[in-house]
């Protein structure tokens, strides 16, 4: 647990930087600030001149001059205007300066997201990521906001105690008796409220949690009748949630009536101890009036200084999540494009992996050793299918060819170069993968298609014939220009995977790698995609994950993993009969559900 | 982060009621929020006392102390002080008092409508709770309540207090000076007008905010869930851009919002130096004429500082009275929307049981119809499935059968003819007996982010632990769950994703299992899953399957090959009905399916 104090240090040392980095709409904003303490102090002491030299005089003389009349007008007035312009300078400075944080941040976390490897990406749950750069990089420059208000403040209490020392002691006790002692009570309650408000957030979290979860399970809770359950679970969330509301309301019945109450008994004391004053002459009628206005205005600004104050230990939190990503290390080094770029290949790509052996680190930092010395080689122009039960390191496999992640000990390489050693987007313009998991943008079938690549409509709508995804975008409301995702229309999942298919597809990848890439796909309609594949003059060399034995059975050669090790490699015939485990995975799909041999073969 | 609050509604509902109808109507449904709402309403008037005895206070000192006949008076003062601060003592209790009636009020009838909403949600048939729907309706129960929770905690509280300050700031004006007081709101009405004006663009400014805001999320989004494919594609530079811009435009509809508020706020200071100032002049006019005090005048300058916050706040205030108001009409919409497939045990009456043993299933000219739709889903269907057959049902995406299984479980009910179990009509059937006997295993298994046992707990509450690990035995899985790294008591995490599609569909089916029904329907899964799981699961659903009737939607041929019976469907209808044997060699669909299934199960001899 660190300190109150190292946590305001901490917290003060981000609004330095960010004051730093953002100096002139901070100045803005300061200028606002003081413009406005100033005036509201101003504003004070109009009120007693007033009070003093027109409406005293006015009142006991009966008579009072225009002159006199309109100067007290115009000075109320220009105080005022002065004032307004104080808070437009001090509230559009300080947003502009923390949306520009807001901006920068965002960015410069997302621009981390698209360099880290997958790797770092995987280790992280996707929630975490998104809130790094929303909800932290917000809270990390709260306070921001209440900032130059809060300097504001200040200037006008050091105003309000200059004017109260040289004017009369008794009044300045007064001031100098409930000034601190509203601060207290709001920092008080600041702290108070914390823990609750954070628990709050947390149970409506937990609520919103089963709700999703419940209703995303609809279906199960139905057809098992446990519709009462699931709303008994439910409600103890719900309720759980309301007590801590109550308590939170309870809290600011507390503290609200108490912050509004001091002020106001401020006044009192000083119009009691004013009376007294003015009675010893040493007080003018202008002056008691002058403070008992001023405590009234200074009532609400106070507050914000322990708002300031209850923002710092959210402030860093966020900070320092928001710092993690941006200090974190791990992606990928590309060396510099040779001068003149080297000449683009043509042709199938020839793609091997060297001995490669790659690890990860396990939640409790156990090494996990996913592929061990694999080599092998997907010639130019063939089909090679890896295949190997759940676990055997496939999908590792796929991924290390188009270099999401690089091995720990051999090379992978791609026309007999290791792919480390090709620049940037080097290997992206020569292999693309299609996952088992498709993504789509929230943009148009096109761009989801070209990925913003110049390709021409006769480009992609070959693509999407190979897919045998043509069907269906001609039958979307705008064809191509039919915006999917989020926003957009919905599509099925098999519609989904023919998109990510095509957005292979078009860019006539020399190297293809489909891993699992039609599973979603209907038997019928995968085995068109497949038939096409084999017929397109594709200059590409296939690396195809599958389980379908369809699928596997398209390969010219196969590669067959267990344990993260390539047990057998061979034509799918030949394997079937001279390496009995594989044999067992590939018909295991299809046996009969005739228990006591399946039950045999698992064994 | 919580859910986003979506900006258009797709959940069909009665339709729209004014704010007015809604208030009255969400009034009724919450006993909580009117029960003593008189007294809270009182309370508030209290509290607001306190800050209009300032200005009075200030008024009896100047008049009564500061200008008394012969010098200052300052026992008058005292006197006027203490009961003034009897009176701030009294409004800071009272105000305490209604801040917490209001907080457990508001919050014990929330809470109350969150779990009803949840409760009917539930209710609703499968028709209401499409996929794309649920999103919006987990909103209902959580963002929509929050808002309205929000809104009596915070804005509720300022409007009542505001409300009663500027009512009883006008009645000590008028009592002071009614001509004062003329000139102090005549200043504020102008201000009233502006503030909406400015409300209205403001609301405007912050509708864009959150498109914005929402365009950003999800392209942040992308950049983290599309990481793979952004990285095997190279489209970095694409997708910083698209985040850039998304940034971009979020910052600049924001300071756009922030310049409105500025502008809106500091014009509240502005209308509040005229009326000061028209207060001075005039004041000192009257006072010259003999018609009002100095310190009548001077507590004037004191009341127009308390009407200048109401007035501000009051339109914000009212801005979320509208978003409190439309998220009550949303909850209101779902509680309206009937509970069209409903227990008929709630309806009393005629609710049976299904009489007990195997269960046999008729379909008697049953069709159903989506609502909206022109064609039929499914047309006079009218099959019998004898008790304890296995039977699989076949077709292609579209032709019906996933229909005919919802309607075999009454997830639905047929909009002609009906569907009987042991001749009992499913819609007569008391839930207790149709949930417990007929059981369906959806397609995804989807589990809850519990443990493995939790999870085979829903399909029996109560079963003890060594039931589901005799259980998991008896469906010859006990070794799945050996290898699991801690057993049963293995959490699945969320949606049951630490398990992989096949195992997932494993607990389903255990699930299922210790639910013991007299009918199983299972929707197979179409995704492909590793063949060592294959195995395991066609071992389980053998054991499942035992001795009752299973109908299975079939996408497999190995399921449907292996049944007694095979129901063929197409485009709505029943067409084909037989064992695979019989309907192998027969024309029609049946064969053609059969042939591509074939074409991708064998592909070393292509079938003939």
């Amino acid at each position: 647990m660190r300190t109150d104090s190292a946590i305001v240090r901490k917290g003060l040392r981000i609004l330095g930087m960010a004051i730093r980095t953002r100096p002139r709409p901070f100045a803005v904003s300061i200028v606002g600030a003081c413009l406005y303490g100033g005036m509201t102090v101003a504003a004070s002491v109009v009120i007693g001149r007033v009070t003093d030299r027109v409406i005293v005089p006015a009142f006991s003389t009966g008579a009072v001059g225009r002159g006199t009349l309109a100067l007290a007008a115009a000075a109320i007035l220009g105080v005022a205007v002065f004032k307004a312009v104080g808070i437009v300078l001090r509230r559009v400075g300080a947003s502009i300066m923390q949306y520009q944080l807001h901006a920068e941040f965002r960015r410069r976390v997302t621009r981390r997201y698209l360099r880290l490897p997958l790797s770092w990406h995987s280790a992280h749950p996707t929630g975490e990521l998104l809130s790094n750069a929303n909800a932290d990089v917000e809270a990390a420059f709260a306070p921001i906001a209440p900032l130059p208000m809060s300097a504001g403040v200040a200037l006008m209490l050091l105003i309000t105690g200059v004017l109260l020392v040289t004017t009369d002691p008794f009044l300045a006790l007064i001031g100098f008796a409930v000034g601190p002692a509203i601060g207290l009570v709001n920092w008080r309650y600041n702290r108070r409220v914390q823990g609750p408000t954070t628990r709050a957030q947390q149970l409506r979290a937990e609520v919103s949690g089963i709700a999703h979860e419940s209703f995303d399970g609809a279906l199960v809770v139905k057809t098992l009748g446990r519709e009462r359950q699931e709303t008994d679970r439910f409600r103890a969330s719900s309720e759980a949630l309301r007590d801590q509301l109550v308590r939170l309301g309870r809290l600011r019945a507390v503290f609200d009536p108490l912050l509004e109450a001091l002020p106001q008994l401020g006044v009192l004391a000083v119009l009691l101890v004013g009376t007294w004053r003015v009675a010893a002459g040493q007080l003018t009628q202008g002056g008691l009036v002058q403070f008992a206005y001023l405590f009234l205005q200074l009532a609400f600004p106070i507050r914000i200084i322990g708002y300031l104050l209850a923002e710092l230990p959210r402030s860093v939190v966020g900070w320092e999540r928001v710092e993690r990503v941006l200090s974190a290390t791990g992606e990928a080094a590309y060396p510099d494009p040779a001068p003149g770029g080297h000449a683009a290949a043509t042709g199938p790509a020839h793609a091997a992996l060297d001995d490669v052996t790659f690890r990860y680190t396990l939640d409790h930092g156990e090494l996990h050793e996913v592929l061990r010395s694999v080599a092998f080689a997907a010639e130019p122009g063939r089909i090679l299918a890896l295949v190997g039960a759940t676990g055997a390191g496939k999908s590792t496999i796929a991924s290390l060819l188009v270099r999401l992640a690089d091995p720990d000990e051999g090379a992978v390489r791609l026309d007999g170069r290791d792919v480390r050693t090709l620049p940037r987007g080097a290997v992206a313009r020569e292999a693309a993968i299609v996952f088992q998991h498709t993504f789509l943008f929230d943009d148009t079938v096109r761009a989801n298609v070209t990925l913003g690549a110049p390709f021409d409509e006769e480009d992609i709508w070959a693509a999407l014939d190979l897919a045998q995804a043509r069907g269906f975008v001609e039958a979307l409301p705008a064809g191509l220009d039919t915006v999917i995702g989020e926003r957009g229309t919905s599509l099925s999942g098999g519609q989904r995977q023919r998109l990510a298919l095509a957005r292979a597809l078009v860019r006539r990848p020399r190297l293809l790698i489909l891993d699992d890439a039609t599973s979603s796909v209907d038997t019928a309609v995968e085995s068109a995609i497949l038939d096409g594949l084999r017929r397109a003059a594709l200059p590409s060399t296939i690396v195809v994950v599958a389980y379908r034995r369809a699928t596997i059975a398209l390969a010219d050669e196969i590669v067959f993993l267990a344990g993260g090790q390539v047990r057998a490699r061979g034509r799918h015939a030949e394997l079937l009969e001279s390496h009995p485990a594989y044999a067992r995975l590939v018909t295991a799909y299809d046996e009969e559900p005739a228990g006591a041999e399946a039950a045999e073969l698992a064994s | 982060m919580s859910a986003a609050r979506t900006a258009a509604d797709p959940t069909p509902g009665p339709s729209p009621r004014g704010a007015w109808q809604t208030l009255v109507r969400g009034l009724r449904l919450s006993p909580e929020l009117r029960r003593g709402l008189g007294l809270t309403l009182l309370l508030a008037l209290v509290a607001t006392s306190g800050r209009i005895v300032v200005p009075i206070a200030v008024q009896r000192t100047i008049d009564g102390g500061l200008l008394a006949e012969g010098g200052p008076d300052v026992a008058f003062v005292v006197r006027a002080v203490l009961a003034a601060a009897g009176v701030v003592v009294l409004a800071s209790l009272a105000g305490g008092l209604m801040n917490a009636r209001l907080a457990s009020a508001t919050e014990t009838a929330l809470s109350g409508l969150r779990v009803r909403t949840f409760r009917h949600v539930h209710d609703l048939s499968m028709l209401h709770q499409a996929d794309e729907q649920r999103g919006s309706l987990v909103s209902r129960v959580t963002a929509d309540v929050d808002t309205i929770s929000q809104f009596m905690q915070w804005g509720g509280v300022v409007l009542l207090v505001n409300v009663g300050q500027l009512l009883l700031a006008t009645v000590a004006m008028a009592v002071y000076s009614w001509q004062l007081t003329l000139v102090v709101v005549g200043t504020f009405l102008p201000l009233v007008l502006l503030l909406r004006w400015f409300q209205s663009r403001l609301s405007r400014a912050y509708d864009v905010v959150r498109v914005q805001v929402g365009r950003t999320l999800s392209a942040i989004a992308e950049s983290v869930v599309g990481a793979p494919v952004i990285r095997a594609y190279g489209a970095e530079g694409r997708t910083d851009e698209r985040v850039g811009e998304a940034v971009d435009r979020q910052y600049d509809a924001s300071v756009h919002a922030v310049r409105i508020a500025a502008a809106m706020f500091s014009s509240g200071e502005l209308f509040a130096a005229a009326a000061t100032a028209g207060a001075v002049v005039v004041g000192v006019l009257l006072g010259l004429g003999g018609q009002l005090s100095a310190g009548r005048l001077i507590a004037f300058l004191f009341l127009v500082t308390l009407f200048v916050g109401p007035v501000q706040i009051a339109t914000e205030v009212l801005d979320q009275a509208q978003t409190a108001i439309a998220g009550w009409r949303r909850i209101l919409g779902v509680l309206d929307m009937p509970t069209d497939v409903a227990d008929p045990a709630l309806a009393g009456s005629d609710a049976v049981d299904i009489p007990p043993g195997p269960i046999a299933v008729r379909f008697e000219a049953v069709e159903f119809r989506y609502p909206g739709a022109t064609a039929a889903a499914l047309e006079s269907v009218d099959v019998a499935i004898a008790a304890q057959r296995r039977v699989a049902v076949v077709g292609e995406t579209g032709s019906g059968k996933t229909t005919f299984a919802k309607l075999l479980t009454r997830l639905m009910d047929p909009s002609a003819g009906r569907v009987l179990a042991n001749g009992v009509p499913l819609d007569r059937v008391r839930f207790a007996s149709l949930r417990r006997r007929i059981v369906m295993v959806p397609q995804d298994g989807f589990l809850f982010d519990t443990t493995v046992a939790e999870n085979v707990r829903h399909g029996r509450p109560g079963i003890a632990e060594d039931e589901i690990a005799l259980a998991f035995t008896e469906l010859g899985l006990a070794d799945w769950v050996e290898q699991l790294p801690h057993g049963l008591a293995t959490r699945v995490g969320e949606r049951g994703e630490s398990l992989s599609v096949g195992e997932r569909q494993l607990v389903a089916l255990a699930r299922a299992y210790v639910a013991n029904p007299d009918l199983l329907v299972l929707d197979e899964a179409t995704s492909a899953v590793d063949p060592a799981t294959e195995v395991r699961l066609q071992r389980a659903l053998e054991g499942l399957t035992r001795g009752r009737t299973a109908i299975a939607i079939a996408h497999r041929l190995s399921t449907a090959e292996a049944a007694d019976e095979i129901l063929v469907f197409d485009q709505g209808e029943l067409v084909q009905r037989g064992s695979h044997v019989e309907l192998v060699h027969a024309e029609g669909p049946y064969a053609g399916l059969h042939r591509s299934w074939a074409r991708g199960r064998s592909p070393r001899a292509p079938a003939a």
